[in-house]
Formats: C-alpha cells, structure tokens, sequence
C-alpha cells in the first residue's frame, strides 16, 4: 500500500509541473495587457510601464515561471490586481463555502444517484426502470444553470419555501445542492444500473443464488461491492466536470465561493486571481483523483498491482 | 463477422422448407449485411434513438430555416414589444392576446421565438465543428499514442492527464476570454479543451486492437507503420467515432451554452440560447418564459443527441445493448 502511494504521489509530480506551465503559458500570450489593467484606463503611458516593470511583467517568459513556481512551492500565489490581497488568503477564504456546496452536490448525486440506479437494474425492464432512465436522460441533458434558475423560479419565488441567493444559512445550500447534484445524480444513476447488470451477468451471482441465497443477500453481498468498483473510478473522471456544475450554479445562486470569484478574476483579467485558481482548482482535482485511487485500491486490490486495462482483460 | 453469424442463426430456417428461399436470400444477406447495415437495422428497431433522430432533424430544420419560420427580426427592438412600463411581454401561450409574440418578447423587445430559432445555429455549429475538431485531434493523439507505443505513448498520454485535470469550463472559460469571445473562437476551444476524452478512449481501443492477429499479420507481411495504422486500424474505429460524433455534440452544446450564460459567448446581438438566458435571469420572477424557453430548447437539444448517441451504441454494439 505504501508502495502504490509513493508511486502514485511521484506520478502526479509532472502532471502537476504540466499543469503549472500550461497555465502560465496562457497567461503569459494574454493579449490583455495586465499592467494596464492594474494601472486603470486613465494611467499615463510611463507609469504603465513602471508597473509593468515592478510587477516584473517585463522579464522573459521563464524568468516570469521561475519566481511564480518558487513562490508558488511556499503557498504564494502572488497578489490579486484588483483586490491588493493575496491570492491564497481570497482562494481560502472562498474555500469553505465551495467545499460545503460540494460536499452537498455529492451527497445528492449519490444517495439519488445510486437508490435510481440500483432500483432501476434489480428491476430491469420494468416500468420504473424505464421512467426512472427517461428522466435520468432528461437529467443528463438538462444545464446545471437552467435547472438552477428552474429551481429558484419554482421553490424560492413561487413557493417560497428557500431563500433566492447568498449564504447566509444551511437553508440556503439546499437549492443550489440540488441544482449542481441532480445532473450528477442522473449520471450515477445510469453508470451504476449499467455496472449493476455488468455484474450480475456473473458466474458467481448465479451460483449464489444457486445455493438458495437470500436475493436481498446476493445483491448487498455480492453484486454491490463489485458494482461500486467501475462507480469510483468514474467518480474521479466527472471531477472536471463537477467542478464547472458548481461554477455556474455559484453564479446563478451568487453562492460566494471560489469558482464565482474565478468567473469575477476572467471578467477583470485579474492574471494573479485567474492563475491563482485555475492552478489551485486543478491541483484539487489532481489531489482528489489520487484520494479515489486509494479508496479503489482499498475496495480492489488489485490495482496497487496492475493497471486497470490489465484487470479488465 | 463474428456478429453477423450469430445475428443470422438466430433466424435460422428450419432445414428443408426454406432451402429454396435461402438462396434467393443469400443474395441480399451477402449484399446487404455488412456490419454497417446490421447497425442501421438494429437502429432503425430502436424506438428511442429514432426519437432523437426526429427531433435532431426537426432542430435543423429549424435552424435552417430560421429566416422563414421566424415571425420577426431576431435582433430588432420592437416599440410594441414591451409593455407600457417597459417589460417584457409574456408569451401567449399562457396569456390571451395576439399571436404577434407567440413565446413573448426579452427584455429588449425582441421577439423570443426567433431568438430561439436563430439561437438553433449557433448552437448547432458550435456543437458539431466542435467535436469534429476534438474528434480530430482526439482521434490522432489517442491512435498514435496507443499504436506507436514509448516514449510516443507516456508523453501524449501523460500530456492528456495534464488536460484533463483543468476544469473542463473553467478552462474554457479561461481560454475564451484570452483570445476574445467570437464564435469560431468558442469552437475552437471546445475543440481544444474536449479532445482528452475521446483521446482516452481512442487510446484504449488502439491498445487492445495493436496485440489482434490481424495487426500482427500486417506487420509480419513487412507494412509499414503506417500502413497499418490507417488501414487496419482506423476502420476498427469507426463505430467509436460515430457514437462519440454523436454524443460528444451533446456534450459541446452544453458547454457552449454554459459560456454564453456566462457572457462570454458568442456576443449580441446574435442570439444564442445560453445567452438569451443570461439576458433574461434578472427578470426570471417577472418573465420566466425568458428563462424556461430558451433552457426547454437546451435540454431538448442535448436530449435528442443522447437518445440517438445511446441507440447509436446499442446498435453498433450490440453486446452492451440495454446497458447504459
């Protein structure tokens, strides 16, 4: 186990320089001039350039990424333009109300998510199991925004049972937790049926119930386990596109997290905030694939082993 | 054509009676199913996918003809379109009144029907130039990296990890910001931030496919690399990059519609479905049409490439049919 984990850490070290040069990258060809932008539209032209000078936007491109990745290795991730605060102390700040908005959008996709999709398989053809994958289908088409302002339209203004926007009580996480979990849920719901009917196809769930096991006990022994395997490591694969659900529903329920103070930074060409975050956001969705890698290395040993392609064949 | 086999035997005559007929059969059997043609029957049976074929055939259309079907200008400002103290006017579906504004008007005074059905194109464009951008590239890089093995394989592959740990729209996001909101930029970078999935895929296939007799035979027949790689490989491929072609739309139509919402999408005054939505949110209690209109168009949009992409699988595979 210590093993796999050294190895898997040692693996994330280029992914995690790619993504730190990447980043930079863009930023650096950004046809927006961030010395002006800091400076204001009305600056004179000299004083532009000796900020431009100060903020060391003159220096060669790996000048530039050399003093952001040395920084960057201590928790600096530079000031913002437009804030004058420090990029890692806005990111934290805004990190807590992102982390409670998805930590509620993963319990909804789950516990919706998986209930739909184990129904949906034990019943397999059935009505349920049909309406159930219509509306899964209706929920992997519909955008997280439109369901947001559906949701707000309907429970927040119609009936108002929740607050319309803002953070200010758990009453408030409700609506925007349900706008950035259904669609996941919807996905989930279809990937564990279909894992579900993968492994019930098995020699092995055959011949539990061929020795007069409990239904009930075949699917919670047997089939569930096996078809929880696939479901985490799909888990780690819709991250990317999780974390643009909760951009757009922090948008929409100017829920003031990290990802609406993103959107702000693109709008601003805050370079240090947009970097900031982008990096930061990645790094996460790194971290996270790793924290799944365990959990699956725990649920399947197997993995510390071989490589995936390997065990599926 | 281990599928065609089993496919015939399951309507296998029984022995004497339809001797006679086998062989006028056996001509159209031999003509006419190839593994493609199989697929289209199979498709043709599934009532789902057809659905989605209609409907996707029915948003072209519309897009098409936006110019006939729509009752007004889409960008023009209508004095009667808003009401005397400036709102928007609501559709009259829901309330009595003329048909001048069949689905109302945005807080401009414009007409929303011909708003949605010229937000069809961009939308449309968007969501197919996209994916044959990511298809493209995604197609490449997963090909040469699953074919050509070290250290070709560990770079593109690793490089395709980096990819995908952005954040699909905030990537994107990003990225049309720098280069400025146009709407060949927006293809482009969907095209660019999309490609790593269908790369991951592609790579997978190519991996499994490089170890089969028949690639062996090709290389031990002395073919070069490349030979081999575009004539029998990429054909094992195809039935990946039909469904994918589908699916992959209805994927990029969500994202363009999520950068138009947004704001920055493509910029008014053309419309865009994401963007009319964005324009509209404010008045969401007053106005909701503005709001559930173009987002019906959305969902149904993507819903009909999923339903068809779905029956596309089914079709072209059978033994996951039922599955997903």
């Amino acid at each position: 186990m210590g093993a796999y984990l050294a190895r898997r850490l040692i693996q994330a070290i280029p992914v995690l320089i790619g993504i730190s040069l990447l980043t930079f990258f863009l930023i650096y060809y950004l046809p927006a001039d961030p010395a002006r932008m800091y400076a204001g539209p009305s600056a004179r032209a000299e004083t532009v350039e000796r900020i431009r000078h100060e903020l060391g936007l003159d220096q060669p491109f790996w000048v530039q990424y050399f003093r952001y990745i040395t920084r960057l290795l201590q928790g600096d991730l530079g000031f913002s333009y437009r804030k004058q605060i420090a990029v890692t102390e806005l990111i934290l700040s805004r990190l807590p109300y992102t982390l409670a908005l998805i930590g509620a959008a993963i319990l909804v996709e789950l516990a919706i998510g998986l209930t739909v999709g184990i129904a949906s398989a034990i019943g397999r053809g059935r009505w349920m199991d049909r309406l159930g994958m219509f509306i899964a289908l209706l929920g992997v088409s519909t955008p997280p925004f439109w369901l947001g302002l559906l949701l707000l339209y309907w429970f927040g203004y119609l009936i108002p049972i929740f607050p319309l926007g803002g953070a200010a009580s758990p009453a408030h996480l409700v609506l925007p937790a349900l706008a950035a979990g259904l669609g996941g849920a919807a996905w989930y719901a279809r990937m564990m049926r279909s894992s579900m009917l993968d492994v019930l196809a098995n020699d092995y769930v055959r011949t539990a119930r061929g020795k007069g096991a409990h239904e009930r006990l075949v699917i919670v022994r047997h089939v569930l386990p096996n078809a929880l395997n696939p479901i985490i490591t799909m888990a780690g694969m819709d991250i990317p596109w999780f974390i643009g659900g909760v951009v757009l529903v922090e948008r929409v329920f100017n829920w003031p997290g990290v990802g609406r103070m993103a959107v702000e930074a693109i709008e601003t060409v805050d370079v240090p905030l947009i970097l900031g975050t982008v990096i930061f956001t990645a790094v996460m969705v790194v971290i996270s694939g790793i924290l799944i890698d365990i959990v699956q290395s725990i649920v399947d040993p197997r993995i510390r082993h071989f490589t995936r392609s390997e065990i599926a064949h | 054509m281990a599928v065609a086999s089993s496919e015939l035997q399951e309507h296998k005559p029984t022995q004497p009676a339809v001797q006679e007929l086998g062989k006028r059969a056996a001509v159209t059997v031999v003509v006419g199913d190839s593994y493609l043609a199989m697929a289209w029957r199979r498709l043709r049976r599934d009532r789902a996918a057809m659905l989605g074929a209609v409907l996707i055939g029915l948003i072209v259309l519309a897009a098409i003809f936006a110019p006939v079907l729509s009752p007004h200008d889409p960008t023009k400002q209508y004095r009667d379109g808003l009401t005397k103290g400036g709102q928007p006017l609501p559709s009259t579906l829901v309330t009595d009144g003329s048909l001048r504004f069949p689905l109302g008007t945005d807080p401009n005074g414009r007409d929303l029907l011909s708003r949605i059905l010229y937000g069809a194109r961009v939308s449309l464009i968007v969501g197919v130039l996209a994916n044959a951008l990511a298809i493209a590239i995604g197609t490449f890089i997963g090909s040469i990296a699953g074919f050509f093995g070290n250290p070709l394989e560990t770079l593109l592959m690793r490089f395709t990890d980096i990819m995908m740990a952005f954040p699909t729209l905030l990537l994107a996001m990003t990225l049309v910001a720098i280069l400025k909101p146009s709407m060949w930029i927006i293809i482009l970078v969907i095209g660019l931030v999309y490609w790593t999935w269908i790369a991951r895929v592609i790579y997978g296939q190519v991996v499994a496919l490089r170890e089969r007799d028949f690639v062996v035979a090709s290389r031990a027949l002395g073919s070069p690399r490349s030979y081999t790689l575009t004539r029998h490989i990429l054909p094992q491929l195809v039935p990946t990059i039909i469904v994918w072609g589908t699916l992959g739309i209805a994927t990029n139509v969500m994202l363009e519609a999520s950068l138009s919402y947004m704001g920055i999408g493509v910029q008014p005054p053309t419309p865009s479905w994401g963007g009319i939505i964005q324009q509209g949110q404010s008045f969401y209690r007053t106005a909701p049409w503005l709001v559930i209109f173009p987002g019906l168009a959305i969902m149904v949009t993507i819903f009909a490439f999923n339903l068809l992409g779905d029956g596309l699988r089914d079709a072209l595979d059978p033994s996951q049919k039922g599955r997903v």
